[in-house]
């Protein structure tokens, strides 16, 4: 086992497309909700392979899109104090705040430097006591783990100069929220494997039911891909909704419970808004009371307020799966990768960023 | 900590998270993190409903 060739097959892919097309009778909407998905689907181009009657939507999956701007805005403050060394996953970088970027700040001499895992921003707060380091603590359910952690270790070290500046966001909230909306037209859900890695998929169940809306947890692969459609197609066409496990190699039903204890020692559920599409009641986390001296939001005072988005950007529709990427008019003409107007095209997991990548469309 | 081989990348990742885990054992790894060890019965599973549902459709050309 390889564990990545075999999911990789030209031969599987056929399979399953020509499994999709015997088993597809009528049209069908489904949504992948990571943007790990998206970029797969793309850069494979495996809704090429689809049947022409199933329409994949892109979902909300992306952190780095969904991280509102005042949490931006926040961001850029604290990297331009001259104490402060600010940490944060590459992709946050080239994100546009309602001003400039963390990437600009550093251009002007602000200390902000890219991390691989927050443990290493534990580790230079360890080297610099005379600094503050804050880790910009942005991220799904996957990502959950390995923030809390670094604030754990951060309290056992006791540590005073080191913060989290939080903006993590939970998936089942955002889909029950997508199928709440009015313009809803999702027909079926690919939830991501690597957010059910840790939580498992207990907290789905109830949201099928109740929406009547099947709910396969798929992997990143393209045959994972092409499979977890199949699956959904399988429930649509058959009339059921119900939560399946496509990615049972790495996903549990029961998720991971060493992490999921640590993620809940740490931190408690919060409504969080999400960029471009708003607040959702108990979609976000926030550190507990406990560690409230490593909240950056509570340790530094600061002055951001509300702030407009760029007028001309849809990613907000892009987000909910009720506009594609292409059908923005500065799609590839003012909004590029090199030149952002909305996070959707900045990040690696963007729809925007993925159909400028991938997709041949003219503009 | 562990060494975790990323196909001839070695990096040091945290196994908090999967105190199971064995030498050579396959693990999903996330910004420094070990998630969850793969289960090779479960890969195998899901490779051989690919290979029968090529047997459950014999009329149709797979490369058309």
């Amino acid at each position: 086992m390889k564990w990545v060739d075999e999911f990789r097959t030209a031969d599987g892919a056929r399979k399953l497309a020509a499994a999709l097309r015997s088993l597809t009778t009528r049209p069908w909407r489904i949504m992948e909700i990571c943007g790990g998905q998206t970029h797969a689907i793309l850069r494979f181009g495996i809704d090429q392979l689809l049947p022409p009657e199933i329409t994949l939507l892109h979902g909300p999956g992306c952190p780095v899109c969904v991280t509102p701007l005042e949490q931006i805005d926040k961001a850029i403050e604290l990297a331009h104090r001259p104490e402060v060394i600010f940490t944060s996953f590459g992709d946050m970088l080239r994100v546009p705040g309602s001003r400039e970027d963390l990437l600009s700040v550093r251009a002007a001499g602000g200390d902000v430097r890219i991390v691989y895992s927050p443990l290493e921003a534990v580790d230079l707060a360890l080297r610099n006591p005379s600094r503050e380091v804050v880790f910009f603590a942005v991220g799904f359910e996957t990502t959950a783990p390995a923030n809390g952690m670094a604030v754990y270790r951060a309290r056992q070290l006791n540590l005073k100069n080191f913060s989290l500046l939080v903006s993590h966001v939970l998936v089942p909230p955002a889909i029950e929220a997508l199928l709440r909306s009015p313009g809803c037209c999702i027909q079926g859900f690919l939830a991501a494997g690597h957010v059910c890695t840790v939580e498992g998929y207990g907290d789905y169940l109830p949201v099928a039911a109740r929406f009547r809306t099947p709910i396969v947890i798929t992997g990143f692969e393209p045959i994972d891909i092409l499979q977890g459609v199949y699956l959904c197609v399988k429930q649509l066409e058959e009339g059921r909704a119900e939560v399946e496990n496509q990615y049972a190699r790495a996903v549990r039903p029961e998720g991971n419970p060493a992490a999921r204890r640590l993620v809940r020692e740490v931190f408690e559920v919060c409504p969080r808004k999400w960029r471009g599409i708003g607040e959702i009641p108990a979609s976000g986390l926030r550190l507990r009371d406990s560690y409230a001296a490593f909240d950056a939001e509570r340790k530094f005072a600061l002055n951001t307020g509300a702030v407009e988005e760029a007028p001309q950007c849809i990613s907000g529709l892009i987000l909910q799966g009720l506009k594609k990427p292409h059908e923005c008019g500065a799609f590839g003409v003012q909004c590029t990768p090199e030149r952002p107007l909305g996070a959707t095209m900045v990040s690696s997991e963007g729809a925007c960023s993925a159909y400028f990548r991938y997709k041949r469309t003219h503009v | 900590m562990a060494k975790v081989d990323f196909s001839g990348v070695v990096k040091d990742v945290s196994l908090a998270y999967v105190p199971e885990a064995k030498p050579g054992d396959y693990v999903l790894v996330h910004v420094g993190f070990a998630l969850q060890t793969l289960d090779e019965e479960e890969a195998r599973k899901t490779l051989e409903m690919l290979a029968q549902m090529g047997e459950l459709a014999p009329g149709e050309d797979p490369a058309a």
